[in-house]
């Protein structure tokens, strides 16, 4: 059975203005121990995926299709079930660890709170616990008692992984876990979450704008714009040959040291990401697009197989 | 050399304390050109001293000893001196948002700049042109917006307009694409090189970042601990990294997956403590992997402070290997 599962997820923010289509029909499925990279643009829609898979989105966002935690729908929850099933089903590392983090309390202590909330034992235990957690994110136990202003930005994000993993969940959310940080950290980082993915089984969903860390982290990829997934697939192969102008030229954004294609040729994408409040006609990525024929600007294809594991939303596309 | 060959900023030993006693050597031993028309990549782990060495290559940050000549000019704390100096060097932030005032329509963000120091000319017209040469075309379509109305890209390029106005000699970017999505990325560095190459602008890019330096640096200094410990060429410096720190920095690129990782363990070292001999022994993985051992070096590292050598024309790196 898969950690979890979406099922046409659409998430619709309710404004002023008029609705917000942020999500727009996304399938996505994790298996046990799978590792899944989320990628795009800011308001493409993947954090509001993240807060959609714990329901954790604002009350005027109104939300379509199903999101199955363990095969259990997750909106279809008691509030008592739900709370159970965040952070020991799934748990989420935000990006910005200086934020989430309270100021006022010591490390230790925001550790043993997420073990004693969910009643998973007396104050002894969890402190137990908090220590075995420190010392496995790789942060001495002796630092308990410090407060987050002590610790590095590096050391905070370990801390945030360490109260996500307090609860044992089978699957980690990692919105942006590493874009605040410097590279050598960011390794660190990625390291010490590859470690658990493989020591402890864990399911990853990692999200992020950054292609070249989701290809050295992630088994798997998808690429969303729009609110919607435009390509999936094997990382390596999505990035290295990709089918979708989009997924192209993100990969493209970030260059590979040494290769002379990119020697002083820095590549982006012109113009801006579309305001999901007015979506261009057809395929919403047209207008930004160097492939677009005529049919791009009123059919918006969906996502065709390619190859068995790859699929991709763009007319160029032949189906296999 | 004749005047043209000179360099454009030239640092000589230049050394930037904190703190109480002045314990906290930032900037410790600097010795650094950039020349005309290129683009120089700063690199280094935070709180190495690269975002507080180009500050005091604009008198923010007041030099402990040393000397800085901009032009050959000397980099002084004297009121006039410095006002002509901030025309000429002008600086760009890693968070556009935070650097443009929220009240502020955007030709008053450009124009600020033109009036403080008195550039003559018809106002409207330079902060036009400044706009379209940043790539907010049409210019009218712009000047009237606040910054909120802008996307994260479109602020950076104001902010580049606001500093290519003065028509700088240098410009000194701080982590200019760090806060951008990635799409915008590519953009944002091509409009940097653009200024480089038709207009003969030198930038020092701060960064730890070295896809950036691959894609516009025409040459790369890589910091440690507040000295600069390998300078050369992009190509050479990126493809055959001399010093133990640049080949570990290039390992965790995502990309370059063809070295064998070395993440390095542990923060950056602290500033006000820096270790004796080489200041990167403790984290080297030559000597911990007993390589320097091997080849004695090793007393070396511990006990003597490696000064930059010439390992290829133009290419230097301090280290006793």
């Amino acid at each position: 059975m898969s950690v979890l599962e979406l099922q046409g997820l659409s998430v619709t923010y309710r404004t002023e203005g008029g609705d917000v289509p942020a999500v727009r029909g996304v399938d996505l499925e994790i298996g046990a121990g799978d590792t899944v990279g989320l990628a795009g643009e800011s308001g493409c829609g993947k954090s509001t995926i993240a807060a959609a898979v714990l329901r954790l989105l604002p009350t005027s966002a109104r939300v379509e299709g199903r999101v199955l935690l363990g095969g259990e729908d997750v909106y279809a929850m008691k509030p008592g079930r739900l709370r159970a099933v965040r952070w020991t089903g799934a748990a989420i590392v935000f990006q910005g660890a200086l934020h989430s983090l309270n100021p006022v309390h010591r490390i230790g202590a925001q550790i043993e709170e997420a073990i004693r909330v969910h009643g998973l034992g007396d104050a002894a235990t969890a402190r137990r616990r908090a220590a075995d957690l420190l010392e496995r994110v790789g942060i001495p136990a002796s630092r308990a008692d410090r407060y987050p202003h002590q610790l590095s930005g590096g050391q905070r994000q370990r801390v945030l992984i360490a109260i996500a993993l307090a609860c044992g969940p089978h699957l980690l959310i990692a919105d942006e876990p590493t874009t605040a940080l410097d590279v050598m950290v960011q390794a660190q980082v990625l390291d010490l979450l590859a470690e658990l993915q493989r020591d402890e089984g864990l399911a990853m969903l990692f999200i992020t704008h950054d292609l070249s860390v989701l290809t050295s982290a992630c088994r798997r990829l998808a690429v969303m714009y729009a609110g919607r997934i435009v390509e999936t697939g094997p990382a390596e192969d999505v990035v290295r040959l990709p089918s979708h102008p989009y997924t192209a030229a993100l990969a493209g954004a970030f260059p590979t040291i040494g290769d002379p294609a990119s020697r002083m040729r820095p590549s982006g994408l012109p113009g801006d990401p579309p305001d999901p409040a007015a979506l261009p006609s057809g395929c919403p990525f047209h207008p930004r697009c160097n492939r677009a024929v005529e049919a791009c600007s009123t059919t918006d294809v969906g996502l065709r197989v390619s190859a068995p594991g790859r699929a991709a939303a763009c007319v160029h596309v032949e189906p296999a | 050399m004749s005047e043209h060959d000179a360099p454009i900023v030239s640092l000589r030993d230049v050394h930037v304390r904190f703190g109480r006693g002045a314990s906290v050597r930032a900037v410790d031993g600097v010795d650094l050109e950039v020349r005309r028309g290129e683009v120089l990549a700063l690199v280094g782990e935070s709180g190495c001293g690269k975002t507080t060495l180009i500050r005091s290559i604009i008198g923010l940050e007041p030099v402990a000893s040393g000397s800085i000549e901009v032009d050959g000019h000397a980099v002084t704390r004297d009121a006039r001196s410095l006002r002509r100096l901030r025309r000429r060097v002008q600086m760009i932030f890693q968070d556009p948002t935070g650097a443009l005032d929220p009240r502020h329509t955007i030709h008053e963000a450009v124009a600020e700049g033109l009036r403080i120091h008195r550039v003559p000319g018809d106002e409207a017209a330079l902060v036009a042109d400044a706009l379209a040469r940043a790539g907010l075309r049409p210019p009218e379509r712009y000047v009237r917006r606040f910054p909120h109305e802008l996307s994260g890209g479109q602020r950076q390029r104001v902010l580049i307009a606001a500093a290519m106005a003065l028509d700088p000699a240098v410009l000194l970017a701080d982590e200019p694409v760090a806060s951008l999505d990635a799409s915008i990325r590519g953009e944002v560095l091509a409009l940097m090189r653009s200024f480089v190459d038709d207009h003969g602008v030198s930038i020092v890019a701060v960064t730890h970042d070295l896809g950036l330096a691959w894609n516009i640096a025409d040459r790369v200094a890589v910091m440690y601990l507040g000295r600069i410990v390998e300078v050369g060429p992009t190509e050479e410096v990126l493809a055959a990294p001399q010093h133990p720190y640049t080949r570990a920095l290039l390992s965790v690129v995502p990309e370059t997956r063809r070295l064998e990782q070395q993440i390095l363990h542990g923060e950056t070292p602290d500033p006000s403590r820096i270790p004796a001999g080489c200041r990167f022994h403790p984290r080297c993985p030559v000597v911990a992997s007993g390589e320097a051992a091997r080849l004695g070096i090793e007393a070396r590292c511990r006990g003597e402070d490696p000064t930059l050598t010439e390992r290829a024309p133009g290419h230097t790196a301090a280290c006793h290997l």
